[in-house]
């Protein structure tokens, strides 16, 4: 029997074969995750004794957080695979996440200048954590504009490549902030491997199950999208054949 | 039945409703956006394919 090897799925036949089986349970374990854990966040979830009934926005705002650093983490694995090995589904892959981690970075800004109006008085502070996400989200758009303004595929790569290396810093500085400064309005994280730190058990498993629902969802939305530039990129080939014929 | 959310209801319904349209919008744009470009491959394929046949 050959090896099994992570690169055959770089193979764009492997890879829409392969993402075509697991899509359709993907997609069933997304829903579930969701309404369970946004359900359970929402309906069975008491108010907190400082934030009241706003304690529940914590279920969207985190896993959306964690989603909007963890989609650039993945498109800058993406862009050193396509820089180093050349291939073209691991750009695509960078390409499809962008929009993606763009809409996460958004509603982390949305719910949390919603959020914040309440506990903090203000919709918005230049406090280091939000600055370093507005900043990341500006990546985002800059990102997808650049894909969208080169014709030439591998060049576009390239260069989104580029932005992805220098916008990692800001996607750093978004999770890692917090511990660096220590002036800003942001509170420090909702989840630590110190359980001391963590939220309460009664918001911490819905919180989980809500973050499981992202991720899913991210994965989901990722491998549909990625397909669907495989395809693109295919039907752009052919019409330039056409073209030329 | 919607939990009693007291003065902070806005803020909560607020959040959950943005962060549904949202996504829900990016969903939504997603597969529409599958779906066409699925048909204009199939249909291209389909007049190639043709074509070849029609040389041999």
């Amino acid at each position: 029997m050959p090896p099994m090897s992570l690169w055959r799925y770089a193979n764009p036949v492997e890879f829409m074969r392969v993402s075509g089986k697991v899509l359709p349970t993907l997609w069933i374990l997304t829903a579930v995750c969701l309404v369970a854990g946004l359900g359970w966040g929402f309906f069975g979830t008491p108010d907190d004794y400082k934030q009241g009934s706003t304690v529940k926005i914590l279920f969207i705002h985190v896993p959306a957080a964690l989603m909007a650093i963890n989609a650039w983490l993945m498109m800058l694995v993406a862009s050193l695979i396509w820089f180093i090995r050349r291939h073209h589904v691991s750009a695509l892959a960078a390409r499809a996440a962008a929009p993606v981690g763009a809409v996460m970075t958004l509603v982390t800004l949305v719910t949390g200048a919603l959020w914040g109006q309440p506990m903090w008085g203000a919709w918005w502070a230049w406090d280091p954590r939000l600055t370093s996400f507005f900043i990341l989200f500006v990546f985002y758009l800059g990102y997808i504009a650049l894909w969208e303004a080169i014709d030439e595929p591998d060049k576009a790569a390239d260069l989104t490549a580029i932005v992805c290396l220098v916008g990692s810093v800001f996607a750093l500085l978004s999770r890692y902030a917090v511990f660096f400064w220590s002036q800003g309005l942001h509170q420090g994280p909702s989840l630590s491997l110190d359980r001391q730190e963590n939220v309460d058990d009664t918001f911490y498993f819905p919180l989980l199950l809500s973050i499981a629902g992202f991720v899913l969802l991210f994965v989901s939305l990722v491998l549909l999208r990625t397909r669907t530039e495989i395809r693109a990129r295919r039907l752009r080939a052919l019409e330039a054949i056409e073209v030329r014929a | 039945m919607i939990p009693d959310l007291g003065k902070y209801a806005g803020t909560v319904l607020g959040a959950y409703s943005a962060c549904l349209i949202l996504i829900g919008a990016l969903v939504v744009l997603s597969v529409l956006r599958s779906a066409r470009v699925r048909r204009a491959l199939a249909r291209v394929e389909l007049e190639t394919k043709g074509r070849s046949h029609g040389q041999t």
